[in-house]
């Protein structure tokens, strides 16, 4: 049975690795459902947050040989029970239907979404959340004309209270 | 070459970065290199011009040749095979080896040219995104803009290729690094964070399968080139022969154990033994040293084996539990595991066991073997020529083959007393493998008889390769088995596609005036009163010889796994 995994991969900061990172999954024909890359706390070291659907077994295979790689240094796999995960959705939207007040500005309330800008026309809204959420509030503002809707990719903490550090070691 | 103990030393100071990879590679230890010039890698080549005490380069007609050659060499000798070409076109050539390397897991170094840095991603002339397009078939592989990037670049790619589970890597070196200057100073590479090379064996584990083992009524050796990388030859076969366990072999794992060894059960796999093929589904403990599990070698994966125990001794964690569940997985070097192991594992002997292996082995010589050494009919077989080899020689060639019929023969009929000595490309199953192959093999071993042996559609693919044997005067014996067809895929279209022979027949040349054009001293042999004389003159001709028999053209190889079956199912007909 597929089910979501959060893929956490720790790389050394170089030119061509997130291409190494996503053959090894168009190889076997597996679809990147979303990617996140930054640093991470350790100098030179970056960390790819990755979310795909896939098997226990095709999981624990894929990440593997992620593993393999050369210059990654560490892969490792979690259910969502054992990450914290946010992502992050902008939305722009007409300046009359949220100026107005009314039922577009409920729904902002009702799900705490901030405003970061508004400009001449539009508003940007903000709404950090698990997808679901922002999701819902898309589902929710459509009705009322939205421009342009964006959402970010997963990223990732897990639980267990151990540094990126003691993880590299072992 | 192979045995030079008066190894140049390298040069150190200000010199252009093209001198600065020569001088790398020396450093290395490097003696020979293969390759190809163009544009882009003219610095290195000029370099290089000036060294010939240092370094030789041999010139080959083609640049997949360059790489067959470097992979043949580092088969026969254990040590990193290197080879060199220019950008574009040269660099693309490389891929077919380069992907054989890979899968094959040999040492190989590739170093091509390439564009200006400012050109970069311009579409400029002959500029190609080789590290893209090699990525997925190297292990390893980067691009040097500046020269003084050169010689640690070079160090790790050495270091990657010829570590743990060794592989191809290329090392892409713009124009301009070549020609600017570098205060060279070489450091041997000594590791990443990032590459963790030999994982240490857990003694836990070692325990756990010693158990195992010991346990076991009906115990069952697999063995595959782990061995020959890891050189653990010697610990394998006192293992074998302090539990008495029969032993079976992937082609790639072929001269690790001599085959006429007592406890040599034989070749798995889809055209290998009756024996070990029915037997692995009876095993109790299967025992799996440096192998993959290739699905060439268990047909079926849901019917193989399923009522064993499986021991994996394995240096890549990735191959571990991916197609065969492992109940004792030991992660690490096969030698290091195997001398951990001995001591541990109980003496014993299976003379019943043992004994299974050979009335399979009975049936397959009166249904199969015999025949195919001593046919009974006027048309000569492969499998004879490759025994006739056998009689005049004492196990002591290296035997390359290419891919088909030919090949799946000479493994299974050529006999090795020394490791090392089978060349053959295993995981690819590259056609045109052979011939370069073969020149590199022998050019590594040059005291060793290096025979090619190779089918007549292969022989076609890297045929220019002849005129590498003639420049460099290779003495290396091309034995080609001509059975004018594509024989090991019309083999299947008479078994699987009512032979419709579509684009199976081979329109050939005369290869005879072929090899005498390369001043390649020949012979044809089309009958079988001839064929003892032939190879014998093959064998004790100096140089390098051309020997081509005229086979049967529509013999089969056999026994067979059809694809999709178990290897329980083997076919003997
Ligand atoms: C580069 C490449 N192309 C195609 C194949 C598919 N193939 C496998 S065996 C074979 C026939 C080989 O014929 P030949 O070299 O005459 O050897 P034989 O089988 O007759 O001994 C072919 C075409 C291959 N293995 N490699």
């Amino acid at each position: 049975m597929k089910k979501r995994f959060t893929l956490s991969i720790f790389t050394e900061n170089i030119v061509g690795i997130l291409n190494q990172v996503t053959i090894i999954f168009t190889r076997r024909h597996i679809n990147i459902e979303s990617i996140v890359v930054s640093e991470s706390e350790m100098d030179g070291i970056h960390r790819y947050t990755l979310v795909i659907s896939e098997t226990d077994e095709v999981v624990r295979k894929v990440v593997l040989q992620l593993e393999k790689q050369v210059d990654i240094i560490k892969a490792l796999y979690h259910e969502d029970k054992d990450v914290i995960y946010q992502e992050i959705a902008l939305f722009k939207m007409p300046s009359d239907v949220l100026i107005k007040g009314g039922e577009a500005e409920k729904i902002v309330r009702k799900h705490f979404a901030r405003i970061i800008s508004v400009e001449e026309g539009f508003i940007i809204l903000e709404k950090t959340g698990h997808k679901e959420e922002t999701q819902k509030l898309f589902n929710e503002l459509k009705p009322y004309g939205v421009l342009e809707f964006v959402r970010s990719g997963r990223i990732a903490i897990t639980k267990p209270m151990k540094t990126l550090e003691t993880i590299l070691k072992n | 070459m192979g045995t030079n103990v008066n190894k140049p030393s390298h040069k150190a100071g200000l010199m252009t970065g093209a001198e600065a990879v020569v001088q790398s590679l020396v450093a290395e230890g490097v003696e020979l290199l293969f390759g190809y010039p163009g544009g882009a890698i003219m610095p290195v080549y000029d370099a290089l011009y000036g060294a010939e005490d240092q370094l030789k380069h041999i010139l080959t007609r083609h640049e997949q040749g360059a790489t067959h050659m470097a992979q043949g060499y580092a088969r026969a000798t254990g040590k990193v095979g290197v080879c060199i070409a220019t950008s574009g076109p040269g660099a693309t050539n490389l891929i077919t080896g380069i992907a054989d390397a890979q899968i094959d897991s040999t040492p190989m170094v590739c170093i091509t040219g390439q564009v200006m840095s400012s050109l970069l991603g311009t579409d400029a002339f002959q500029e190609t995104d080789i590290i893209g397009i090699s990525m997925p078939v190297t292990k390893w592989n980067v691009q040097v803009t500046k020269a003084e990037d050169i010689p640690t670049a070079i160090a790790k790619a050495f270091y990657i290729a010829r570590s743990g589970k060794p592989g191809p890597v290329l090392v892409d070196i713009t124009k301009n690094a070549q020609f600017d200057q570098v205060d060279f100073n070489y450091v041997p590479f000594e590791g990443m964070r990032s590459y963790k090379p030999v994982p240490v064996a857990s003694t836990d584990q070692i325990k756990v399968a010693a158990e195992l083992i010991n346990n076991a009524k009906r115990p069952f050796v697999l063995f595959g080139q782990g061995i020959i990388l890891s050189q653990a030859e010697e610990e394998f076969k006192a293992f074998i022969e302090k539990t008495g366990i029969p032993s079976a072999w992937t082609i790639m794992g072929l001269s690790a154990l001599d085959t006429d060894h007592e406890l040599n059960v034989g070749m798995l796999g889809m055209h290998g033994n009756y024996a070990p093929n029915k037997l692995t589904n009876e095993c109790d403990v299967l025992i799996a040293v440096g192998m993959r599990f290739d699905d060439r070698v268990t047909g079926d994966l849901t019917k193989y084996a399923k009522q064993a125990k499986v021991v994996h001794i394995e240096i890549d964690a990735a191959e571990i539990n991916k197609n065969v569940t492992a109940h004792a997985p030991v992660l690490g070097d096969a030698k290091d595991i195997l001398k951990q192991l001995i001591p541990l594992v109980k003496e014993n002997s299976h003379e019943q066991w043992l004994q299974r292996f050979k009335d399979f082995e009975q049936e397959e010589i009166d249904q199969v073997i015999r025949e195919e050494l001593k046919p009974s009919k006027d048309i000569m077989s492969m499998g004879e020529v490759i025994g006739q080899i056998n009689e005049l020689s004492n196990g002591d060639n290296v035997i390359v083959t290419d891919v088909g019929q030919h090949q799946m023969v000479a493994c299974r009929y050529a006999e090795f007393k020394q490791s090392k000595s089978m060349i053959t490309s295993g995981g690819l199953g590259t056609m045109g493998f052979c011939l370069p192959a073969a020149i590199g093999a022998k050019m590594g071993v040059p005291n060793k008889q290096v025979i090619a042996v190779i089918g007549d559609g292969g022989f076609q693919m890297t045929i220019q390769e002849l005129g590498t044997i003639l420049e460099s005067k290779v003495a290396v014996k091309i034995l080609l088995l001509n059975n004018e067809f594509l024989g090991m895929v019309r083999q299947w279209q008479e078994l699987f596609f009512e032979k419709r022979y579509a684009s199976t027949i081979m329109v050939n040349p005369d290869f005879q005036m072929i090899a005498k054009s390369y001043s390649i001293k020949t012979a044809l042999i089309d009958d079988r009163k001839n064929l003892e004389q032939g190879v014998k003159e093959m064998l004790e001709h100096d140089g390098a010889y051309f020997l081509e028999v005229r086979v049967g053209k529509e013999n089969n190889v056999f026994p067979m796994i059809p694809s999709g079956v178990a290897v329980s199912d083997i076919r003997l007909k």
